[in-house]
This record gives C-alpha cells, sequence and structure tokens, in this order.
C-alpha cells in the first residue's frame, strides 16, 4: 500500500464502508477464514494499492461533439487507466461557461459516469478573452478550477482580473500558456524537425513567454496558478524560479511530452500532432528533470479525443491533440519506474496526491481513514500491449498504438465499488 | 536497372544511386524533345492524373507534357483547397481516383506531407510536384540535371542558392539533392528568411550574399513569394533587392561564367535583374526544358521502366 500524503509505503490492509476508508492497517485473520460481514475481499497480493488516481486535465466532448467522447466513454477510458477522479476542461459545445452547462456535465456524470467528474470552468465568456464568467456561481456549481484552455486568454488585464476574482474563492487557475501571435499559424515545435519537414514551427518562447506573464501576475495577484502542460525548457527554469520566491504556482506535465519528441512527427504522422506540441530532446530531458525534482507536481494527460477522419489529414489541417487516459499509467511505469527515475511513491504523489491538493478535493488522494473509498489497485510488472480494440475511448487517436508497457492499473475502485477490472 | 520504389516523395529518401539513375534515364529521354515527331510508346495505354491543388503553370504542363510524349493518357484536375472542413477530403478524393485505375499521380499541394498521404493508401505511383514548404524533388533533379549537362559533373561544385529559405521547397529539396551528389552548398538570405536551425538542412548559411557567391560555380536565384510571407518577415522589396538582388554590378563578385540558375517564375528586378536572368550564363530556360526529360524518366521509371546503362 502506498499512500505519499499519509507517508506510508508498507503491506497493509484497507478496510472499506460505505465508500470510506474505514481503516488501514493489518488485519489478522487465520486461513481460509472469511468474516461475514465483508462483503467482497480483494487479495492485492503482490500488486500496489494507491489512492485513486486523479487526471486534471481531460477533454471528454460532452456536451456537443459525442462522436468523439461521452462523458460515459469518457469515464470508462479513465476507469481502465487507473483513474478515480478526473477533471474535463470547458471547451466542449456550448462551452462550460455558466452554471446549467456545469450542471449538465455534473448531472450526466452522476448517471452514466464511472468515475468522478469534477469540471473545470471557462475564464471567460465563450473563452473569447473578453469578459469574465460569473466565477462565484460556476464554482457554486461545481467547478474547481479555471482555464480557457485551447484558447489561451491573450488579453493580460482580463487574466489579471479573473487572478484576483478568483482569489475570492481561491480557485485555481489553469491556463494554457500560448502566445497566439508567437505560435502564429504553427503545428509543431520549431526545430530540427520542423526546418527538415517544411512544417510552420511553433518556437518554444510561445509557450514561456506567457508563462512569464502568468507567474508576474499571480505574484501581483496572489492568485493559485497553476500552468498546463508545461512543454519547453524555458518554462520549468521559469516555474522553479517563481516557486524559489514563493510563488503560488504549480505545473503539470503529459506522459507524452515526457516521453515523445519532435522527432515523432517525422511521416508526418498526425498522432504526433498536439498542441503544445511534441519538443526538442533537450526540452524533453529538462522536463523530465523538473518532474522529478518535483518543479512540476503533476502528471497530467491532456486526454484530447478526436474522430479517425479528422487526424486522417494533411498534417497541416488535422486537429491537434492525442487521448492519454489509458495510457498514461503505464507509460509512466515504463519509462520512469522501471528505469528508475521515479519511485512508485514518487509517481503516485504526482498522480493523486498533488493533484487533489491543488485542486483541494477533499478526501480525495489519500487512503487515511474518512478518506473515499477511490482506489487502484496496480500490477507494475504486469506487460501488455496498447491496443486500439481494448480501448474505451470513442476516439483512437494515440501514437502509443503497438507500444509495448510494462505496469498497468488491474483494478479501479470509486467510492468502494469496482468500476474497472483488467480481463 | 529499375527504381525500386512506388512513389517519389522526396530527394531525402533517395540513395544517390537513384538520383544518378534519374539523371542517366533523362538523358537518353532528352533526345526525344528534338525529334519532328515528338511520340514515343514507352506508356502507352497508362494513365496519369495530374492533381493540383495549386496554381501552377510551368510543373503542370511540364508533367502534361511528359506523359504526352510517351503516349500515356494524361488528365489535368486543379482544385483549390478553399475550406478544409467542407468538401471532400484530400483521401476521400484520392480513393475516388484510385477506383478509376490511375498509374500515377502527380500531387502538388499546400499541405506538406500532402502527397505521403496519398502515397500510403493508394496503390497508385505517387509523384510529389510540391508540397508546401517541404519539397519538390522533380526541380531538384531537373537543376541537377541542367547542371551536369553544363559542367559535365556534379562532384566538388560549389551552389551558392539564395533567398528565402525558410518558405522554400525548391531549396530543401536542391540542398538534399546536392549533398547527396557531392556539391557543396552555402545559402545566403536575410536573417528572417533563413530557417533558425538552417545547419539541420547541411548547408552553410550567411546573410552576405557577396561571400555566399564569391567562388560559386553556380548561383540559384529563388523567388520572393511575397503572398507566403506576411509582412513581419521583411521590410520591403525595395530593401530585399538592395541587400540581396542579383544585379550585374553584384555578379563581378562572382567567378567569371558563373552559371545563373532561377527555379522560376521570375520577378524580375527583385531578386534577379533583367540582364542578369536574360544574360548568356543564365540557364534559366535550360531548366524548363530539362524539366521535359527528368519527368520523362520519372514517369518512365515507376511505371516500370528499366533504365539502359549510361
Amino acid at each position: 500500500m502506498i499512500d505519499p500524503a499519509s507517508g506510508l509505503d508498507d503491506i497493509l490492509d484497507v478496510v472499506v464502508e460505505e465508500g470510506q476508508v474505514l481503516q488501514v492497517g493489518r488485519v489478522e485473520r487465520k486461513k481460509n477464514e472469511k468474516p461475514a460481514n465483508e462483503d467482497r475481499v480483494i487479495d492485492a497480493t503482490g500488486k500496489i494499492v494507491t489512492p485513486g488516481l486523479i487526471d486534471m486535465h481531460v477533454h471528454l466532448r460532452e456536451p456537443g461533439r459525442e462522436d468523439e467522447e461521452t462523458i460515459a466513454s469518457g469515464t470508462a477510458a479513465a476507469a481502465r487507466g487507473g483513474f478515480t477522479a478526473i477533471c474535463c476542461m470547458p471547451n466542449t459545445e456550448p462551452v462550460n461557461d455558466t452554471a446549467s452547462v456545469t450542471e449538465y456535465i455534473r448531472e450526466q456524470a452522476e448517471k452514466v459516469g464511472r468515475v468522478h467528474v469534477f469540471p473545470i470552468g471557462c475564464i471567460s465568456r465563450e473563452q473569447k478573452g473578453q469578459e469574465l464568467t460569473e466565477i462565484g456561481d460556476l464554482m457554486a456549481a461545481g467547478c474547481v478550477g479555471l482555464s480557457d484552455d485551447g484558447k489561451p486568454v491573450m488579453n493580460g488585464e482580463l487574466m489579471r482580473r479573473a487572478m484576483e476574482y478568483a482569489t475570492m474563492f481561491d480557485l485555481p487557475l489553469l491556463p494554457h500558456c500560448e502566445d497566439l501571435a508567437l505560435s502564429a499559424e504553427g503545428v509543431m515545435h520549431e526545430g530540427r524537425v520542423s526546418t527538415e519537414l517544411g512544417l510552420q514551427g511553433i518556437p518554444s518562447p510561445a509557450e514561456a513567454v506567457m508563462v512569464g506573464r502568468d507567474i508576474l501576475l499571480s505574484e501581483y495577484t496572489g492568485a493559485h496558478v497553476h500552468i498546463c502542460h508545461v512543454s519547453t525548457a524555458e518554462s520549468t527554469r521559469l516555474i522553479r524560479d517563481a516557486k524559489a520566491r514563493g510563488v503560488r504556482v504549480s505545473g503539470e506535465a503529459t506522459p507524452h511530452h515526457l516521453i515523445l519528441t519532435d522527432e515523432a512527427v517525422r511521416g508526418f504522422h498526425t498522432n504526433a500532432k498536439m498542441n503544445p506540441p511534441l519538443r526538442s530532446p533537450e526540452d524533453v530531458a529538462t522536463l523530465r528533470e523538473a518532474l522529478i525534482d518535483g518543479t512540476i507536481e503533476v502528471i497530467a494527460t491532456d486526454h484530447a479525443p478526436h474522430a479517425h477522419a479528422e487526424k486522417e489529414m494533411e498534417f497541416d489541417y488535422a486537429p491537434f491533440g492525442i487521448i492519454g487516459l489509458e495510457t498514461a499509467l503505464g507509460l509512466m511505469l515504463t519509462e520512469f519506474y522501471h528505469t528508475g527515475l521515479l519511485t512508485l511513491p514518487m509517481i503516485v504523489a504526482r498522480m493523486a496526491a498533488n493533484p487533489a491538493r491543488i485542486l483541494k478535493l477533499k478526501h480525495k488522494g489519500t487512503l487515511a481513514p474518512g478518506a473515499d473509498a477511490d482506489i487502484t489497485i496496480i500490477d507494475p510488472d504486469r506487460e501488455w500491449i496498447v491496443e486500439e480494440r481494448d480501448m474505451q475511448s470513442k476516439s483512437k487517436n494515440s501514437p502509443f498504438i503497438g507500444w509495448k508497457l510494462k505496469g498497468q492499473a488491474v483494478m479501479t475502485i470509486v467510492a468502494g465499488r469496482v468500476v474497472w477490472e483488467t480481463p | 536497372m529499375t527504381l525500386k520504389r512506388k512513389d517519389l516523395l522526396s530527394i531525402r529518401e533517395l540513395e544517390p544511386e537513384e538520383i544518378l539513375l534519374i539523371l542517366d534515364t533523362a538523358d537518353s529521354m532528352k533526345e526525344i524533345g528534338s525529334r519532328e515527331i515528338k511520340k514515343v510508346p514507352a506508356l502507352r495505354g497508362k494513365t496519369v492524373i495530374n492533381l493540383f491543388y495549386e496554381a501552377s503553370t510551368r510543373t503542370r504542363t511540364s508533367f502534361e507534357i511528359a506523359g504526352k510524349w510517351l503516349s500515356a493518357d494524361v488528365i489535368n484536375i486543379a482544385s483549390t483547397v478553399s475550406s478544409v472542413t467542407k468538401g471532400e477530403s484530400l483521401l476521400d478524393t484520392g480513393k475516388t481516383l484510385q477506383a478509376m485505375r490511375p498509374d500515377v499521380v502527380i500531387i502538388r499541394h499546400p499541405a506538406p506531407g500532402a502527397p505521403k498521404l496519398l502515397a500510403d493508401r493508394l496503390q497508385a505511383a505517387i509523384i510529389n510536384a510540391g508540397d508546401g514548404a517541404h519539397e519538390h524533388p522533380t526541380q531538384a533533379l531537373l537543376d541537377l540535371f541542367t547542371i551536369r549537362e553544363r559542367l559535365g559533373r556534379l562532384d566538388g561544385l560549389k551552389v551558392a542558392i539564395v533567398g528565402d529559405i525558410s518558405h522554400s521547397r525548391v531549396a530543401r529539396s536542391n540542398i538534399q539533392a546536392m549533398r547527396k551528389v557531392g556539391i557543396d552548398v552555402r545559402l545566403a538570405g536575410p536573417s528572417t528568411l533563413l530557417p533558425r536551425f538552417s545547419e539541420q538542412l547541411g548547408a552553410r548559411v550567411t546573410t552576405d550574399v557577396e561571400a555566399a557567391i564569391a567562388d560559386a560555380d553556380v548561383i540559384m536565384m529563388l523567388r520572393i513569394q511575397r503572398e507566403r510571407q506576411g509582412p513581419t518577415l521583411l521590410p520591403s522589396l525595395r530593401e530585399y533587392s538592395r541587400l540581396f538582388g542579383l544585379t550585374v554590378e553584384r555578379l563581378k563578385k562572382a567567378k567569371d561564367g558563373v552559371l545563373i540558375m532561377h527555379p522560376g517564375p521570375l520577378n524580375r528586378g527583385v531578386e534577379i535583374a533583367p540582364d542578369v536572368a536574360d544574360g548568356p550564363y543564365s540557364l534559366i530556360l535550360d531548366q524548363v526544358t530539362n524539366g521535359l526529360a527528368i519527368r520523362m524518366a520519372l514517369l518512365y521509371l515507376l511505371t516500370g521502366g528499366h533504365a539502359t546503362e549510361r
């Protein structure tokens, strides 16, 4: 059992009652004894029991693009990936900029969702970057953070006011940092590969200048800023410096930005097209260091489903984004745990405890008594191949299809109920 | 010898021997153009489709004539990529054409990689006639052919390519092609039009055009494509012309008898002065003529033709 929030890493039993953790410890029992008052005993010998994983950055596409993903299919993908809670970004159709959309998502998740869904509300109405949303209403309806993800807030004054306003509710802002003038019409990282392929590049300062702006505004307003999908060396440097000064800033990185480089675009593979783009090997090395030293506290997927036909396009015209819920844990275990770069408690901290802390999700991200019984059971040595036909997500746009991974969630438990069991 | 590939998508993928095979085949094709009856039956019964998503006169006409001289049935399709969301996708268009059993589909498209998208999924041979800023392989091949024809060799030559390197598919293909046959390439242009990572292209880079052309055997001027460049890249064509235009005056800094090339169409008085373009060392019209031979050679080789030993 690994629970970084309680500092536990030991062989222990977890007793769950009424959807909550009742007790963590050693439950002594004679061989073959089956206590009458227990519904089910799960033998996790040789496995790792952790607080349910939390993905802070998911696009569920419902409402609006149910052909690509629904709350039902997206949460099924989350359950398979070992996630017991996910945050859904507001760029749906309509966007989540009013309490009624937030309520719709919450109700739908209640009805058909396999895991908890925590909506992120828009910073600006219609994500147009002009007027503030009714942030108080959004929070009352259940939003746990604010973002215009995918449509960066270019208006610095609006961002400043959003931060000031959000401090009243202590809601974190989750900016997608991109200076749209600098990224221009870019479709991939500006570097050696874009030069060779003749594809328009997105220079790394397009991200970092906005990370810099938002850090300065956070410092000025006192708002908590969580930088989404950090991808460049410059951004990690800015975040590290800001943290050292005590600025309320945190950051996340995606498995794909930690594992793939812009080399993956060669051959014009549209499943290597995402925003921010896959960066240079130097950026990836720096991002890895930042994840290991804790500058980057969270691993999030930026799960972005897209219809097959939309990705089967000229690279320039294909949409940005890949799915990630079902591969994130396996990739992190394969590339970081089995290589010795991160310990299991470090991975669990970045995928459960830290997201819960940043989003102030009560009773989540830990298995301390009284916590919600959201539990992920991981077999760190299970070898498996990423296959399209196993995907629970409605979309299959992953660059990792065919990859052989080591480590997988074998059971996902939400509020004491088993929502996924690996066949 | 035959060309052991289904498609011609880029120079990058070609082995040096394949480049020489294409040039040698073009050598034997060139003579067809000087006959009174310009027709041989090599591609009789073969269907060639010119699928052009960008305006083009010389490349499309060149492929069409090349196909017709070889007796292929050549069909031209001009289309605009006005809307990505409306209308048929490139892949659907490709599949529709495939159902009509063409042997070769020649595609020009504004998006890099578009020919590869078709090549991966269609049985027909795909020839890239220019894909965005990526590659224009037949242009590079005809340029090498023209240089070799005039100078008798390629290995050890020095070529300066001047202009907008960033947005130029001609430059990308030529740099690759020239390096593969032993030519030393140097690039010159304004710093905003040189790629930040141009060393990746394998050529020396300078903003000093006179240094670049000083010991060159060939100067290749690129077209300034104002329509492709936003107003942030160049202050004015006048200043560009003053700093980088190839004038008779500037040519005095180069070697005597240096050859002048340009892929066309020309902006006379911008990147190249009229008296240079029309001067004795200009190969600009030879390039056009040789384009036919190169494209005949490719159509022939990609439909299974065998090259004669040189």
